[in-house]
């Protein structure tokens, strides 16, 4: 691994594992890679702030967006599971919870 | 695993408990924190949901004023700081009680941080630190399916209903709690009592724990008496009554005191608590899969609560807790001792209610206190759930000072109202339970009595009042316990003169 790596293949292995994607020795290290050239790109962000510059996580300086507390009409159950792969008892059917554990 | 359990007593020569609560309080919205849909507990699953709450590609949240007014009021209410502005943040993980792999929260931006409560546990006061209270949306409802225990280990797949993911929540967490480990339990029952008066005196929350809109969580370690450093600790989820959160405290006790005795390590994890035995289970170690990969929730606008809303919303606060007691008790004379049953009877709201409905708080506390907390623990329920209101209390006693039933009786129009006949007068006319005040029945039957005891009547005779007692006994007898045993002794009394 370069100096100038701006990510570890650990690191890579540990997102991959919060995002629960199973991924093979070469598939890490390619990614890692990939990911090093992404960083390395938007590095040059830093270039050009300073450390007075606060973090920002919205462009337009806007607070306060509220809606009032009223009810609005949604999705029927009908609607809301025409998307799910599966369903039953007006449920969504998802896999067994932490099978991993 | 065999758990070694130390006795709660002799754990605490040995060990200090250092407790952390959180609550969950569900605000009693009409609609979610984030998008119009309705709150309304127990609907058909999937019915109250939209492409906001259901996390479908291009919906946009928007923040609900209400939810927000109610925050900054609860914070006010806890004597937080509100904080001038602050940001919502995605907590990511991939559990599908959010369909959205995210759940809206707040991280270091509380609405609310640095106040306190001040809870009463056997006439002492302690005063409980509170860390933040912040914003956050509820999680949807898993059905585990399969397996044998209904828990979600050893399920085969869950079913989701997604109604409740989007609910505007409240999550209060103190900072540590640090109290006589002998009263820990009581003070940590005494704090979520606490919390749950003051959400309902504000008419923001339901906060009905059988119901889940308000949930427990209780963080405990344990330290060797005289150390300073905290231990390892456990986290129960979800206890869901008072007497719940005082066992849960117990119960962690008594095990951390087993492992840490039998040089063992406590595992940091989640563990849930059980109903029937007041124990508790192994749930989730905590691990690096806790990395939630927080940040600023980019789709919503910050909130910066104006100082001059704050201070409008600070003048809408019930009276504080600690003041309305001491308030309460003047106004009713109760003793210390009469007012700490009260409230340890977790009645003080029962009290209000009736005294509101015209009976005098000592007939009030002598109800709920007496026969009804009785019941109560008879049928296992708290006493705010048993099915009569503090309005029929006051008409049953009301029936009682208009000479209409007695005391005696009124135990049996108590079993009316509780078995669904109606209320209290109902009960009366529908049993036929009206006392005799038919003076010439009364005159008879007192006749009769004294007639088949001529022994006794004697003694009275002689002066000894006491002895009337029988005849009034055998007078109550023949008129079903219907009659004013005042009016029965003082006929007896007049007749054997």
């Amino acid at each position: 691994m370069s100096e100038s790596s701006q990510i570890t293949r650990e690191e890579v292995a540990h997102v991959a594992h919060l995002a629960r994607i199973e991924l093979t020795e070469a598939e890490l290290d390619h990614l890692r890679s990939d990911l090093d050239a992404i960083l390395e790109h938007v590095k040059v962000v830093q270039s050009v702030v300073d450390a007075d510059t606060p973090a920002m996580s919205h462009p337009i300086p806007v607070t306060n967006v509220f809606r009032l507390d009223l009810n609005v009409a949604g999705l029927t159950a009908d609607e809301a599971l025409a998307g799910a792969p599966e369903s039953e008892e007006q449920r969504f059917l998802v896999p067994r919870i932490l099978g991993e554990d | 695993m065999t758990q070694t359990l130390v006795d709660f007593d002799e754990a605490l020569t040995r060990y200090e408990p250092v407790m952390g609560l959180e609550i969950h309080v569900e605000l009693n919205t009409a609609s979610k924190m984030f998008c119009g849909c309705a709150t309304e507990f127990g609907a058909d699953p999937n019915t109250q949901v939209c492409p906001v709450c259901l996390g479908l590609p291009g919906s946009l949240p928007v923040v609900n004023a209400k939810a927000v007014e109610s925050a900054i009021r609860m914070g006010l209410a806890l004597n937080c700081e509100i904080a001038e502005w602050c940001r919502f943040a995605r907590k990511n993980y991939f559990y599908p009680d959010m369909p959205k792999n995210f759940q809206t929260s707040q991280y270091d931006e509380p609405i609310a941080f640095n106040g306190w409560l001040d809870v009463e546990v056997d006439g002492e006061t302690y005063r409980i630190e509170i860390e933040r209270a912040h914003m956050e949306e509820d999680t949807g409802k898993s059905l585990h399916v399969g397996g044998s225990t209904g828990r979600i280990h050893g399920a085969d797949y869950s079913l989701l209903d997604y109604n409740r993911a989007g609910i505007p929540l409240i999550e209060i967490v103190t900072k540590t709690i640090e109290v006589p480990g002998d009263k820990a339990p009581a003070v940590a029952r005494a704090y979520v009592n606490q919390v749950r008066d003051l959400m309902l005196a504000l008419g923001v929350s339901d906060a009905r724990m059988d119901q889940g809109s308000l949930r427990a969580d209780v963080n405990l370690s344990l330290r060797p008496v005289g150390t300073t450093a905290f231990g390892t600790r456990s986290e129960t989820k979800n206890v869901n009554s008072f007497r719940s959160v005082e066992r849960a405290v117990r119960y962690e006790i008594s095990r951390h005191a087993g492992i840490l005795d039998a040089g063992g390590s406590v595992l940091q994890e989640t563990r849930h608590f059980h109903e029937a035995d007041g124990s508790t289970s192994a749930g989730r170690e905590k691990s690096d899969a806790d990395d939630y990969r927080y940040f600023p929730e980019p789709d919503l606008a910050p909130v910066a609560p104006s100082r001059e809303w704050v201070e409008e919303l600070r003048g809408t606060l019930p009276e504080p807790p600690t003041e309305r007691r001491k308030r309460l008790q003047t106004e009713w004379g109760f003793t210390d001792l009469e007012m700490r049953d009260t409230i340890g009877a977790g009645a003080l709201e029962l009290v209000v209610a009736t005294v509101e409905a015209g009976a005098a708080p000592a007939s009030a506390k002598k109800w709920w206190l007496g026969e009804l907390a009785r019941r109560a623990k008879e049928d296992g329920v708290e006493l705010d759930a048993m099915p009569i209101t503090a309005v029929q209390v006051a008409e049953l006693q009301g029936l009682i000072e208009a000479g209409r039933i007695n005391d005696k009786i009124a135990r049996q129009v108590i079993d009316g109202v509780l078995a669904g006949e109606g209320s209290p007068e109902a009960v009366v006319v529908g049993r036929g339970l009206e006392v005799v005040s038919d003076e010439g029945a009364l005159s008879a039957a007192v006749d009769a009595a004294i007639a088949a005891n001529p022994d006794v009547a004697q003694k009275v005779r002689d002066g000894k009042a006491a002895a009337a007692g029988a005849l009034i006994g055998s007078v109550m007898k023949d008129m079903h316990g219907q009659a004013d045993a005042g009016r029965v002794r003082e006929l007896i009394l007049e007749k054997l003169s």
